[in-house]
């Protein structure tokens, strides 16, 4: 079928300000947004810059705003789009550094802020073998796990884009993934972190996020549970 | 401008590899580690099914056995020293992999879940046994963040988009490596007394493959030219379950869960070519048994691919054939659901990208390039070994799916990559950080960016008559035709022709860009060149050897041949030819016997 992309440029070392440029290409359907990006780049410009590395929605490096909604590009077909004008502009809210990149700094300052990893300094098993966690403590924090930190939700935020100081809703995906986490011991000082003005209540539960998540993580849902046991003082 | 750092040790790569080095070294030496990507990028996130340990949670299980496994699943080309320390090691390097948080899937019992998994059998009984660590279908991705996690924790130094284009080599030792900030374009020097080169694959030398853009082979590029010699490269895995055309992978675990493999007449074909485990044969032996269907007509359709078939009643129904058993002896049922709770990726993948449920519709697949057994040579502890005797180059260390031990030998089995990746990860860092507190730095040479400038300028001098898209394209194209599942010695010169041509179409290559922040499309021009350096000590060293074993499969010599090639090729890089060389495999307790599942 014959499209037509439209792609943001900038180049910070030539232009004074960003614009489009546009082709007419012609492309299979079942073809992803990222093999469209390909072609540009090996056939028609080679100076556009995007990141990209497993080019099947594992790795995390190609979250863009395509036709105005966060997707990773290796992970949305040109006929899930349904329509033969394609935009595809950098994710919101991080500084554009060139063309689709932006600086993911912030991103993972944040992330990182959170205390990501897992806090428990009692002794290990005596047999030296695992930490044993039943299937239903394994469960209750699954969903969280998915997270590949690509960027998608929190770049669609609109509380993230009015105060870049909110942590967003990726930090705190990865809080969730501990604080419940049966072999953690943190979650006090997770929930300290996250119980402030630039933590959870900045969350104005618009849903943005988990319909930005490449990964199906119910996004959030896993926020509200964090503000719940906030209230509650109860890691339920 | 450029700018000088100082470090003991200096990890190349981000991946399960560099990071699991990086735990461990920074323990005793001031570390920092450099990627051409944010770490959480690398390609470790995409390992799915687990990853082999002999825990014994379900079933009687010994580490023994896992080497015996390994052994015979490398064709006997593996070394059995090394393979041995791996499968003994790998059960401490999952628990210790546990502690840090990996949330693996759990038993009943709260254990760690575990799954079977191509050619990992119970040495006695000869069937299938659960060895594969997992956490859902997403095993890698949990090692890779836990990993990077704990790093975050001890507040290891990183060094994110940074491409390693040098080694430095003084005094025949280590001295450090030369970067390029992709975000700035500016050269940074890394002096440093070790240096662990864990940069993972080449897979995009082949036109349909699994593996991710970035695996390029930029670490075994780098040291072949440095006068490093390259280990086994003709032995490339192709996985035997990749979607059709795009090669995206399905996960053995598919088959471990119950699925099969089924041609055009509906046959689950793999009963004639692995009778005793059939749909759970070594790797090597499905992607060929796929091929021959193919050749014999039974692809479905006519065309180049067969079905996967994980429809619960398929499941079901072939269970009770083979007399399948849960661990507490009850018969093997499971439901839709339960298929789909084992596999969630997988099943998002077919959805994505196929448009298909796997519950209840059949997954078309093709083998799909997949993992290099070959690579930089090293020892058991990590170290480079440079030559036929095994002569070590003080302060160079590698580890991961670029460094060749060798653990896989001719074929890798599934889940060992990780345990690969874990256990010398591990041992490397360790090593390396050891070393850096005896050792003094090297001087670094008059001028360390000499060859680095030499490179990028090469590649900006070009009279532009040739494109890095097309020149990759053809090289993919002919690496999976003639440099693939099968080989034939006419085919390979073919191979060999056309990848030479390519280097010299390469010279008139031109960047555009001429500018310094992200200039990705420099960065592709300098990987392509090491992909090409790569496909031609490939073939050069497939054409060489004249037998088939495990991975690599000559129509024209079909039988494994012992009393010959019972060895590993080494390949140097010498003035543009490539020079190959050999080196006896260790044998401790088994002695080669005929491979059959």
């Amino acid at each position: 079928m014959q499209i037509q992309l439209k792609i943001f440029r900038y180049n910070p070392e030539q232009d004074r300000k960003a614009r489009f440029d546009v082709y007419s290409l012609d492309v299979d359907p079942t073809e992803r947004v990222l093999d469209l990006l390909e072609e540009i780049k090996g056939f028609h410009d080679g100076s556009l810059a995007f990141r990209r590395s497993c080019a099947h929605g594992v790795c995390g490096s190609d979250a863009m705003r395509i036709n105005g909604r966060n997707y990773l590009a290796c992970k949305v077909l040109v006929r899930d789009l349904n329509t033969s004008e394609i935009t595809v502009e950098p994710i919101l809210g991080l500084p554009v550094i060139k063309d689709l990149i932006v600086d993911m700094t912030p991103f993972f300052d944040h992330y990182k802020a959170v205390l990501p990893y897992l806090i428990n300094d009692e002794p290990l098993p005596a047999d030296g073998k695992e930490r044993l966690q039943s299937p239903e403590e394994r469960e209750r924090f699954d969903d969280t796990t998915k997270c590949i930190l690509c960027a998608a939700c929190t770049t669609a935020c609109p509380p993230f884009w009015a105060n870049g100081r909110y942590v967003g809703p990726a930090a705190i995906v990865n809080a969730h993934r501990f604080i419940y986490d049966s072999r953690d011991r943190g979650a006090d000082r997770r929930l300290g972190i996250l119980n402030d003005r630039d933590g959870v209540w900045r969350c104005r539960t618009v849903f943005n996020c988990t319909e930005a998540c490449p990964r199906d993580i119910k996004i959030t849902q896993a926020i509200a549970e964090v503000k719940r046991s906030l209230v509650s003082g109860k890691l339920e | 401008m450029t700018q000088n750092h100082q470090f003991e040790v200096v990890i190349v790569g981000g991946g399960g590899a560099g990071l699991m080095a990086a735990m461990y070294a920074s323990r005793g030496a001031k570390t920092a580690v450099l990627s051409k990507l944010y770490p959480t990028r690398s390609h470790t996130g995409a390992a799915q099914g687990g990853v082999g340990a002999a825990l014994g949670n379900l079933e009687e299980d010994h580490p023994e056995w896992h080497t015996y496994d390994t052994v015979k699943g490398s064709d006997y080309l593996g070394d059995q020293d090394a393979i041995e320390f791996m499968c003994q090691e790998a059960v401490q390097a999952v628990y210790d992999l546990e502690h840090m948080g990996l949330p693996f899937s759990r038993t009943p019992d709260g254990r760690i879940a575990q799954r079977p998994f191509g050619g990992h059998t119970n040495n006695i009984t000869q069937k299938p046994v659960r060895r594969s660590c997992y956490a859902a279908d997403r095993t890698g991705h949990m090692i890779l963040q836990t990993l990077y996690q704990q790093c975050i924790k001890n507040q290891i130094t990183f060094y994110d988009e940074f491409q390693v284009i040098d080694l430095m080599i003084e005094n025949g030792a280590a001295a450090g490596v030369v970067a390029v900030e992709l975000a700035t374009g500016e050269l940074h020097v890394f002096h440093a007394k070790a240096v662990v080169i864990a940069t993972g694959g080449h897979g995009r030398v082949w036109e349909i493959t699994s593996n991710a853009y970035a695996y390029t082979g930029d670490g075994v590029a780098m040291t072949l030219r440095r006068g490093i010699p390259a280990e086994d490269m003709e032995f490339f895995q192709f996985h035997p379950t990749g979607i059709i055309k795009l090669g995206i992978l399905i996960t053995e675990a598919v088959r471990g869960e119950g699925g099969i493999l089924v041609n055009d007449k509906g046959e689950r074909f793999m009963e004639r070519y692995a009778p005793r485990v059939k749909d759970l044969a070594s790797r090597d032996v499905i992607s060929r048994a796929i091929y021959l269907e193919i050749r014999e007509g039974r692809g479905i359709k006519g065309q180049r691919y067969v079905h996967l078939d994980v429809r619960p009643e398929t499941v079901n129904k072939f269970a009770e054939i083979d007399g399948r058993t849960r661990p507490d002896g009850t018969p093997y049922r499971v439901t839709a659901q339960e298929i789909l709770s084992k596999i969630p990726d997988i099943t998002d993948f077919c959805q994505t990208y196929l448009g298909i449920d796997p519950v209840e519709q059949l997954i078309p697949i093709q083998p799909t390039a997949h993992y290099a057994m070959g690579g930089i040579p090293t020892d058991k502890y990590g170290r480079v070994v440079v030559d036929e005797n095994n002569t070590v180059l003080p302060g160079l260390y590698s580890a991961g799916e670029c460094a060749c031990v060798s653990v896989h030998g001719a074929n890798r089995l599934g889940t060992n990559s990780l345990v690969d990746l874990i256990v010398f990860g591990k041992y490397a860092g360790i090593h390396a950080a050891e070393f850096a507190a005896g050792a003094a730095f090297q001087p670094l040479p008059a001028d360390p960016l000499d060859y680095t400038r030499q490179q990028i300028d090469r590649l900006r001098a070009g009279d532009g008559a040739e494109k890095v898209a097309q020149l990759s394209k053809e090289m993919k194209s002919v690496m999976f035709d003639d440099v693939g599942v099968f080989r034939t010695e006419q085919g390979l010169h073919t191979a060999l022709d056309k990848v030479r041509e390519l280097k010299d179409r390469f010279c008139h290559v031109n960047v555009s860009d001429q500018g310094k922040i992200f200039n990705m499309e420099l960065m592709s021009a300098w990987e392509l060149g090491n992909l090409l350096d790569l496909a031609e000590v490939t073939a050069v060293a497939a054409l060489a050897r004249t037998e088939s074993r495990g991975a690599h499969a000559r129509e024209d010599y079909p039988q494994r041949d012992d009393a010959n090639w019972l060895k590993h090729s080494l390949a140097w890089l010498e003035d543009g030819a490539v020079r190959l060389g050999y080196k006896p495999v260790t044998v401790t307790k088994y002695e080669p016997k005929e491979r059959t599942y």
